[in-house]
């Protein structure tokens, strides 16, 4: 019953995408609006259907709707009731649909925003939001139903994937689709422009916000993933390169990229077929990491099991990337460059340096994900490619692109006078010296630690000196303080969103630099009463418990902390899930500015008396979440309308 | 000419696809094994019903040696009745097949066990230092080893009738130990 009428409410919404992107790309070819018209309705009834498979699917999960396989597959009599709504986009099917469902939502606040303001581009944006829509129902009908019958009922479910029982599942997965999907709204209104052949600004400006706002959700999604890694998976990083974590950050590379690269477009009147083809770029990205998350392609921790799913998306790839590209080509005079490159030391050359560098980083993640499949391919040898690849290639370009961040945003556009670097530049550089020389007076020797540090003291101050002058110049025609940086803020919002972003990436950059530069382990196996000690701390064994959960079976271990007095009590634990073929760590830690203490449990003696524990103290790792909140607040500011006059 | 040459811009796409379609005919999963060719690690269990069993008691035979747990839901399940027929069929031309049942629940293996009639001997590995010497990174994975005790071929994922035969086969085809 509950499987017969999602399907068909599935079906219904493919055939209404696909009516609706029929009609309104009609409509705009032959100009009748009211076909357009009748796309928009479409659109809100493919939206609505959606919402209905969703809540059904919700509905079947939290009654245990044995009848269903996803739900059979994803969760059992002992889920709580929190991962029984989280467990819904737990897996392929289900994050099909919240995939749809946002692509959905995206293509009505479209619809409400840019009705009436965009008339010649939206059409066929609305027709390109609802053709890529029909794609995902259509995988949502073919290759990976949610609605599908378990025969014979299961008594039982199998169970939710125990690593996803966690807080953060609720919202990394959100927040990372709505980037995700986000970037289809720039890319619907690029393959308008080309369409319309009207490439010139209407297209940018109308997509700036929202590859921002897509951006940030992005960028959100990264962070939670980084904090889940860290405080779930039990191996002290935050980060390592894993294909699908590759996947959601190329995109994120070539949006930023695009998101510099539109300012030049905006004041020169230059790089609009740079522009366009990063838009085509970013979003081709997001399907390839889609892809290679369900094709099976590549082995990831990440990696969703498939089945035709891989083909049909490497299909879809081909067919967005051949005909966004090929518009291209159609496009090409419209597309030339109007403006041109006065200077070297320029705010423009240093855009388009931080272009590179970020296609060049983009590149490399890429190159280093597909490599093991081109080796197989060429060479018929299996490769992995790991961690020290990715940082030896990638932490010069980072660097360089901090140092960027310093000079683009105070050095003159077309030609930077002596005066004008001096101006700006003096006490950062200064700063940013004298900071290297601290550094190494105080003992630290790691060039790259002291390099980054100078980096970032050399960027702070060139934010601070900027920000400190234009108060000034407000203070001066006698505003009081408060409001005159809320003004600042404010009227300058994108401008100075972009700041505390780029003081949160120098924040993050800290937090790496430190857990990378500072960071101790050992291990060690201590008798009920023994200590171990690291960096100053005094770990005691103290006992080890069993418990039973509502669906698991749990160890744990209780060890004082202690550096000199008595800090706290952790217990890192061991869950054995019936389902899963090897025991989830269970982490416990103590987060600090300076530094965390990260305990992962390790072997145990059965009746207690031993336990072998992993024990670190990740140094500088807080900052990483507290420059990715400072980010996300930047990114806020710079989503909020503009207001020129106050 | 200028007018072509900018054609070639989406068709630059067209190599990435075609690595990624290539991407389907390969398992990412299936990792040549280190021990193709040593001799197979001895082990000494107990199985379900309580007998020893080790690899040095079946010295001169063909040993298919499958790892296998009851949680491994389809491919052990579908690959059980396939080694019972084949085991059947095979076990009095010096073939014998092993069963190690790994990161399990006795209740739920012996129950497996029971379901599919496995006649073959099946052991419990407790400590799981049985699948660490074998280098098992999932269920099922099925290893052949030769009359001399060496492992030559190493299988990943649920046995057919077909690779059973061939390995088999082809190993009992070769002489004998001395």
């Amino acid at each position: 019953m509950t499987v017969d009428f999602g399907y068909g409410m599935t079906l219904v919404a493919l055939v209404l995408a696909i009516y609706g992107a029929a009609a309104a790309a009609v409509g705009a070819r032959a100009g009748r609006p009211a076909l357009v018209e009748s796309a928009q309705h479409a659109a809100l009834g493919v939206f609505v259907l959606i919402t209905a498979c969703f809540a059904l699917l919700t509905y079947a999960f939290l009654t245990f709707d044995f009848s269903v396989r996803y739900v059979a597959t994803n969760t059992n009599l002992g889920t709580p009731f929190y991962y029984r709504i989280t467990g819904v986009w737990g897996a392929l099917e289900g994050s099909i649909i919240l995939w749809s469902w946002m692509l959905g939502l995206y293509t009505l606040i479209l619809i409400l925003r840019h009705r009436d303001s965009a008339r010649e581009l939206y059409p066929w944006a609305l027709a390109t939001m609802l053709g890529i829509l029909a794609f995902f129902l259509l995988v949502m009908t073919i290759a990976a139903p949610p609605f599908q019958r378990q025969v014979p009922v299961a008594a039982d479910g199998r169970g939710l994937n125990p690593l996803l029982e966690d807080t953060g599942m609720i919202t990394h997965p959100v927040a990372l689709y709505l980037g995700f999907t986000g970037f289809t709204v720039p890319f619907a209104f690029a393959m308008a422009a080309l369409i319309t052949g009207r490439v010139g600004d209407t297209w940018l400006v109308l997509t700036r916000r929202w590859t921002i706002v897509a951006w940030y959700f992005l960028s959100l999604g990264l962070l939670i993933g980084g904090w889940w890694s860290y405080h779930v998976l039990g191996w002290g990083g935050y980060w390592a390169w894993d294909p699908v974590e590759n996947a959601a950050f190329m995109p994120w590379l070539t949006a930023t990229a695009f998101l510099h690269s539109v300012m030049i477009q905006e004041r020169r009147r230059m790089l609009k077929l740079w522009n366009i083809v990063l838009v085509i770029l970013t979003f081709g990205l997001t399907l390839f990491g889609t892809f290679l998350t369900r094709s099976g392609v590549i082995a990831s921790v990440h990696a969703f099991t498939q089945g035709s799913i891989g083909a049909l998306f490497l299909g879809f790839l081909a067919l967005v990337m051949l005909t966004a590209l090929g518009l291209v080509a159609w496009r090409w005079e419209a597309l030339r460059s109007q403006g041109e490159l006065d200077s070297v030391v320029s705010r423009e050359s240093a855009f388009l340096l931080n272009n590179v560098l970020l296609i060049a980083a983009a590149f490399t993640v890429f190159f280093g994900t597909v490599f093991p499949l081109l080796s197989e391919a060429v060479r018929g040898v299996k490769v992995s490619v790991g961690a020290p690849f990715f940082n030896q290639v990638n932490v010069p370009l980072f660097l360089s692109l901090i140092f960027l961040m310093g000079v683009g945003p105070l050095i003159a556009w077309r030609r930077a006078s002596l005066e004008n670097l001096k101006r700006n530049f003096l006490w950062p550089v200064v700063l940013g010296v004298a900071a290297a020389a601290a550094a190494f007076v105080l003992g630290v020797r790691s060039a790259l630690a002291v390099l980054t540090l100078a980096t970032t003291v050399f960027v702070g101050t060139t934010i601070g000196v900027d920000f400190v002058r234009a108060t000034r110049a407000r203070l001066r025609v006698g505003e009081a303080l408060i409001p005159a940086v809320g003004g600042l803020l404010r009227r300058h919002n994108r401008r100075y969103g972009g700041f505390v972003v780029h003081l949160g990436i120098l924040l993050i950059a800290l937090g790496v630099t430190g857990s990378h530069a500072w960071s101790v382990q050992t291990e060690a196996t201590l008798r009920r009463g023994e200590t171990a000690e690291l960096a100053g701390y005094r770990f005691r064994f103290d006992d080890l418990t069993a418990v039973e959960e509502s669906n698991h079976f749990k160890v744990v271990g209780a060890f004082t902390v202690s550096n000199g007095r008595v800090l706290d009590v952790l217990r890192p634990a061991k869950k054995f899930y019936p389902q899963e073929q090897s025991p989830i760590a269970y982490v416990d830690y103590r987060l600090g500015l300076k530094e965390d203490v990260y305990l992962v449990l390790g072997d145990f003696a059965r009746d207690g008396t031993q336990a072998t524990i992993k024990l670190q103290v990740n140094r500088l790792v807080s900052w990483i979440w507290i420059g990715g909140v400072v980010l996300t607040l930047g990114a806020l500011l710079a989503i909020l309308p503009e207001r020129r006059t106050a | 000419m200028r007018r072509l040459w900018r054609w070639l811009i989406p068709l630059a796409v067209l190599p990435v696809l075609a690595l990624l379609a290539y991407g389907f005919r390969v398992d990412p999963r299936d990792i040549p094994s280190p021990l193709i060719g040593r001799p197979a690690p001895a082990f000494g269990l107990t199985t379900f019903e309580g007998t020893p069993l080790s690899l040095a008691a079946h010295r001169g035979k063909v040993v298919v040696l499958n790892f296998w747990a009851s949680w491994c839901q389809p491919a052990c399940y579908e690959e059980a009745p396939v080694l019972e027929r084949n085991w059947r069929e095979y076990r009095d031309r010096g073939v014998v097949v092993v069963g190690v049942d790994i990161q399990d629940r006795r209740e739920a293996a012996e129950k497996f066990v029971r379901e599919f009639g496995l006649t073959f001997p099946n052991a419990q590995d407790l400590t799981g230092a049985v699948s660490v010497d074998y280098g098992v990174y999932g269920v099922p994975e099925t290893f052949f080893l030769d009359r001399q005790g060496r492992i030559r071929v190493k299988h990943v994922g649920a046995v057919t009738d077909a690779v059973f035969r061939a390995n088999v086969d082809r190993l009992l085809a070769e002489p004998g130990s001395p």
